[in-house]
């Protein structure tokens, strides 16, 4: 037992239906309440879409599992509003040594960037972020959780998924329209649907040990390559909540899994690591192996996987349950528009491309940092240690450095949902990118940008003066609201005022904003609910409007 | 003459980086790749090639001396 952590037990209550024998019909299914099941329910549920939750356990993730919150996966928490708990009991670090061998080859300080309201992470043990969702989630109405019920066959007709589900007091069965599927790297229903995943294993084992140690110790990231006290691997140190230090071995191919486990062999090692005179308590070991791989598509018919499910990656960089939340992002507002028959069953299809796409580039920078942490032959190993020792001296070589990188989300350029540009922008903000954070104040309140779009699409003005602006561009904007696929428009300005016609504005007080957007008088973005962009031009045009729309929805 | 070059200074025409990461190791992925299945001495050989082709199209020996001098201080 976890001597920092109590894990809950959530109550299981047999399903009605149980007794009752009728089958229940419910628009949606998620399968699985991990990170990404809640993720995707919480989801479901801004579009309005009720959820049922089916998960075969009781309480939250047992162990040693996330550790690392991205800002993309907190800003994403921060729309299904749970980012607040996850980032006041998170611990942030700012500052990263790496070392090799016996020697410190340099360090960063990794400032957060000014002017986004998130961290670029924070770290937290997976229980807590698990917790604060199921209890966010049983706070929202229209979200059903049923602990204790695990899902055991899957059918899929032409209009309806049947799921047959086990409880402690019997089996029953559901249908249902949409089936979401995060049941974790495992995933049996994929393989009842007898769907392959694909990739690789690394050939390698890695001792993760959960330890408490006294407050002192700093909150930093410390990585060594080839240290003394763990000759010819690597070893990751860094903080979590209530002072517990993740530390990462790895042990190589050959090591015993059954006897690194054990506390004599674990002991010795973290002694060796962190000195002698420095008490800990061990509270909890386990080793791992990792791969990297995904599924061909991440939607077969009515059934779509997120998280695991769909694609693992090496923990290097943190990006299973990061872009696992990308996943149900990207999805809601997708199924949504399906379900209300506002957007072709294609718009489904561009959920697995867009998130195959970024799996791919997960997989990629998380092989890339496996390739550097553990090298596979002399000379990959002979690079690895060049790049190390010119790491000291030369800022190139610090550059190619690799022990993890950063999750950061995909930009979606490559998107067929995009409209490209017309008109030329500098900066990041293209179509496809997720859209950077901003300062911004609201009836004199000062808030953020990301924290005013999602969920619908928006058209976001910039303007010099509010006050001014011309009565044809104010129907314009008023008008876009009233289409079959409603555009939120909203006005974002440099001098505070209040736009006439009663269409929402915000103020851009020190112009981070448009800078970051290269946004002049009569810029517009439309920006798809998941809070990427989807077209952009320098003047407002409706019929262009309606027509990026049209195109970020498959109507086109 | 331009001095060596020892800031980060990977790119490639026609790709546009989000991540300042991303050059370095798009470079490195293919610089190990191109060693992949080798023996020890087949990567020798081909380390040494490369570093032929490479000092041949820098040129400038004054450049490469400079180059010459950083990487064995380090040996
Ligand atoms: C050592 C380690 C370190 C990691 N570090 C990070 C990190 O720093 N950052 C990060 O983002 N990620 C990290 N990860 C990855 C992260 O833990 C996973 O990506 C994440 O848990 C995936 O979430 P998920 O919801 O897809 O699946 P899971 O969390 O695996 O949840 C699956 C759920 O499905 C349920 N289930 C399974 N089968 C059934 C069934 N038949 N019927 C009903 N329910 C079922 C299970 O009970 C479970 O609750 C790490 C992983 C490990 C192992």
């Amino acid at each position: 037992m976890l001597k920092t952590y109590t894990y809950p037990k959530f109550e299981y209550t047999p399903p009605p239906e149980l007794a009752s024998g009728k089958t229940l019909r419910v628009p949606a299914i998620v399968v699985g309440a991990g990170p990404v099941g809640l993720g995707a329910a919480l989801d479901l549920q801004l579009q309005e879409i009720p959820v049922l939750i089916l998960d075969e356990d009781d309480t939250v993730s047992i162990g040693s599992r996330g550790v690392c919150y991205a800002k993309r996966a907190l800003e994403i928490l921060d729309r299904y509003r749970v980012g607040d708990p996850v980032c006041d009991k998170g611990v942030s670090w700012n500052v990263g040594r790496t070392f090799f061998r016996d020697q410190e080859v340099y360090n960063f300080n990794l400032v957060p960037e000014a002017d986004h309201h998130r961290p670029g992470m924070v770290n937290l043990q997976q229980y807590y972020l698990e917790e604060y969702m199921v209890d966010k989630a049983d706070k929202t109405p229209h979200i059903d959780i049923r602990w204790k019920n695990k899902v055991v066959s899957v059918t899929q007709g032409e209009k309806t998924v049947t799921l047959k589900v086990e409880t402690p007091d019997g089996f029953y069965t559901v249908e249902t329209d949409w089936l979401v599927v995060a049941d974790g790297a495992r995933s049996p229903i994929r393989h009842m649907m007898g769907l392959e995943i694909e990739g690789k294993i690394f050939m390698d084992r890695f001792l993760i040990a959960d330890v408490v140690m006294a407050a002192d110790f700093p909150a930093e990231r410390w990585f060594w390559f080839d240290p003394p006290f763990h000759p010819g691997q690597s070893v990751l140190l860094h903080k979590q909540a209530d002072n517990v230090f993740r530390i990462d071995f790895q042990l190589g191919w050959d090591a015993d899994p059954e006897e690194e486990r054990k506390p004599e062999k674990v002991i010795p090692r973290i002694k060796a690591m962190l000195g002698d005179d420095r008490e800990f308590e061990l509270e909890w070991v386990s080793i791992y192996t990792f791969q990297c791989r995904r599924m061909g598509s991440f939607r077969h018919g009515r059934v779509m996987f997120v998280g695991d499910a769909a694609h693992q990656v090496s923990p290097f960089g943190a990006r299973g349950a990061n872009s696992g939340l990308q996943d149900t992002d990207n999805l809601g507002w997708k199924l949504k528009l399906v379900m209300d028959g506002k957007a072709p069953d294609a718009l489904l299809d561009t959920y697995s491309a867009e998130r195959t796409f970024a799996a791919d580039e997960n997989i990629m920078n998380s092989t890339r940092s496996t390739d550097f942490i553990t090298p596979k032959s002399k000379a990959s190993k002979t690079f690895r240690n060049a790049v190390l020792g010119l790491a000291k001296d030369h800022a190139f070589g610090r550059a190619l450095v690799n022990s993890g990188r950063l999750s950061v989300p995909a930009f979606l350029t490559e998107s067929a949902l995009n409209s490209a540009d017309a008109d030329a922008f500098a900066g990041r903000m293209v179509p496809g990118a997720p859209m950077d954070d901003a300062p911004v104040i609201e009836n004199g309140d000062d808030g953020w940008l990301l924290d005013k779009v999602g969920n619908q699409f928006f058209a976001l003005y910039f303007a010099d003066d509010p006050n001014t602006l011309d009565g044809k561009t104010i129907d314009a904007l008023s008008n876009l609201s009233f289409g079959n696929i409603p555009v939120q428009p909203l006005v974002i300005s440099k001098n505070p005022g209040t736009v006439p016609g009663g269409i929402p504005n915000i103020e851009d007080p020190r112009g981070v904003a448009s800078q970051r957007y290269d946004a002049k008088h009569g810029t517009v973005y439309l920006l798809r609910p998941d809070q990427h962009v989807a077209a952009r031009w320098r003047a407002l045009d409706p019929a262009k409007v309606k027509a990026a729309v049209a195109r970020a929805t498959c109507n086109a | 003459m331009t001095p060596l070059n020892l800031e980060p200074n990977f790119r490639e025409a026609g790709k546009r980086y989000f991540n300042a990461y991303t050059p370095g190791d798009d470079f490195y992925e293919s610089l190990i790749n191109t060693h992949r299945d080798l023996s020890d001495e087949q990567s020798e050989l081909l380390n040494a090639r490369l570093i032929l082709i490479l000092a041949n199209h820098i040129g400038d020996i004054g450049v490469l001396r400079e180059a010459l001098t950083i990487a064995r201080e380090g040996v």
